[in-house]
């Protein structure tokens, strides 16, 4: 990193990357923001409203439920994705012909288009005619989960686990294969036990892969959409409608410009804060 | 004893991921009558027919949806990994104003929610005439790939040392002929990775995909989402189509599978 001449002339290029972000990062946003400070009739006739649209967001029951329901989500798939994950990763044969088969079946689940994830989902845990719904129902527990809130929960916490825990574990086990050989002898020729193993050299030697899996997988889980509009389409009622249902909800649905668009100004900066913090930790491991 | 403990969590592991993946399979084989006979429920299908997988080769309004997509997703990769080369070649290399800045800027677009984007691209690509056209969908999905190839890059050409580009400058290769005939080949791999992750990340979205197109460049997710709705339950269709979508993936991921980490961690492992 420090061996980098100072050229200024690399912008060019950079530019083709600059121009074609530009365009499509930019003068998106800068549409929502028009919108987030205008009322609007219809016919193009807009009026300056201020920080109303903000103030009406944010005050509103209907995005403190979505906001709550979101951080709920988020942190619940982060406790037992990553627990889970690096688990799996610790117990993942090391060498050998496995390794690969291993490898490629974990990866199945990432490389599937969301909305089939979705699809594969409903038709699995539909309570007559699918596999998961069928077994519950038949241990005698009453479970439908267009009907019961909790169970609708579970289900989508059951999907998102089996859709992304793989990522957890192929980025601990790349760690894991990082760490020399000679750490593992002298773990020996102390005598240490698989925990102290475990504590005091893969653990800390994870740090780096477990904070780009952790934020990583807070950031993708924040943002979810196509899977649990798919399964439950933001219900029964609103249980299951996390920010960006709501979101398009209110923009392509409902049409309400003003107010959709402050939410994506909200949402965006919380995203941007997140991104920041991520980029922040990443680039302090890189540096350490 | 051991060894056998671990075997078997990640074996357990393994047959929990398949086991979904299992039955969309086993429904694709079903037919209509046997899927809704809640009597006839089994973990095998009775009579395997490839009914399903018929109708969808043969009916234009089904395979076309694998075209649009494949017309999109082809496209994006094409876009995001030719502007991301020199951009990444530039971060990996060089220092200059604003750098820290822009690569920030980039990974922020990596992270932003595309619902946030939906309504703006649809006047945008609308305003300027792209609207339901491959070319709308593959710009808009350039938001996360470029990037994405840009992080990835990175990360495979500053494990390239230094010493090749300076050795190329001496023995007077111009730029452009040392990039393209030293330094392209040399990340290869690289190139393939970032390739592959556009592919990826363009052919499993769905929300810009869907929005983005009307009927001429309708994508396959968006007709299945909308067959699931509109022809009640065909449910050994809609498998059929999600099987058929996991196939790309399932094919080319041996190649990668030592980069898949890599690559879903924007490069940074």
């Amino acid at each position: 990193m420090s061996a980098k001449t100072v050229n200024n002339k690399a912008w060019w290029l950079v530019l083709p990357v600059f121009v074609m972000v530009a365009f499509n990062a930019l003068i998106p946003l800068m549409t929502v923001v028009n919108y987030s400070v205008q009322e609007t009739f219809g016919d193009n006739i807009f009026s300056w409203s201020g920080v109303r649209w903000f103030q009406q967001v944010l005050q509103s029951d209907r995005f403190h439920g979505a906001l709550g329901r979101q951080l709920l989500f988020s942190g619940l798939v982060l406790l037992i994705e990553i627990p889970l994950g690096l688990f799996v990763a610790l117990n993942m044969p090391k060498k050998g012909f496995w390794v690969s088969v291993c490898l490629v079946l974990m990866s199945l689940p990432l490389l599937i288009p969301w909305n089939v994830v979705g699809s594969m989902w409903n038709i699995m845990a539909l309570p007559d005619i699918g596999l998961l719904g069928k077994a519950v129902n038949s241990l005698g527990i009453t479970y439908n989960y267009t009907r019961q809130p909790f169970a609708a929960w579970c289900t989508l916490i059951l999907m998102d686990v089996w859709h992304w825990t793989s990522l957890v574990t192929l980025l601990c086990y790349a760690g894991l294969v990082s760490i020399p050989d000679a750490y593992y002898q002298a773990a020996k020729i102390d005598g240490a036990g698989s925990w102290a193993i475990f504590r005091y050299i893969q653990l800390p030697k994870l740090r780096h892969v477990m904070t780009i899996a952790v934020l990583l997988r807070f950031m993708d889980s924040f943002m979810i959409y196509t899977e649990p509009q798919v399964m439950t389409g933001g219900g029964p009622g609103s249980s299951t409608t996390f920010l960006s249902i709501d979101l398009v909800k209110s923009a392509i649905g409902e049409f309400d410009l003003g107010p959709a668009a402050a939410l994506s100004i909200i949402y965006f900066l919380i995203i941007l804060a997140i991104s920041w913090l991520f980029y922040t930790l990443m680039m302090r491991n890189e540096e350490a | 004893m051991k060894q056998f403990l671990k075997a078997t969590v990640t074996t357990v592991y393994i047959v929990f991921l398949l086991l979904p993946i299992y039955w969309l399979i086993s429904m694709s084989l079903r037919t209509t009558n046997e899927i809704l006979d809640t009597t006839k429920f089994s973990f095998f299908p009775r009579n395997i027919t490839f009914d399903s997988y018929n109708k969808i080769f043969t009916d234009p309004t089904w395979y076309m949806g694998y075209v649009h997509s494949l017309e999109y997703v082809g496209i994006n990769t094409m876009i995001s990994v030719a502007v991301a080369l020199p951009a990444a070649y530039a971060f990996s290399r060089y220092r200059f104003l604003g750098d820290k800045h822009l690569f920030f800027w980039l990974l922020s677009n990596r992270m932003a929610p595309p619902a946030v984007f939906v309504l703006p691209f649809y006047q945008l690509y609308s305003e300027v005439g792209l609207f339901d056209t491959p070319w709308a969908v593959a710009l808009a999905h350039t938001l996360f790939n470029v990037p994405l190839a840009v992080w990835i890059l990175e990360g495979f050409m500053s494990g390239v040392p230094k010493e090749l580009d300076e050795t190329a400058f001496v023995d007077g290769y111009s730029f452009p002929r040392f990039f393209f005939r030293i330094f392209v080949p040399t990340i290869g791999a690289g190139i393939g990775v970032a390739c592959f992750f556009c592919f990826m990340f363009s052919w499993v979205e769905l929300l810009l995909a869907k929005n983005l197109t009307r009927i001429a460049a309708k994508p396959i997710a968006a007709i299945m989402t909308k067959t699931a709705s509109a022809s009640g339950y065909e449910l050994g269709l809609l498998a059929a189509a999600g099987v058929l979508t996991i196939v790309p993936g399932a094919i080319v991921i041996y190649f990668v599978r030592n980069y898949i980490a890599k690559g879903f961690a924007l490069g940074r492992v």
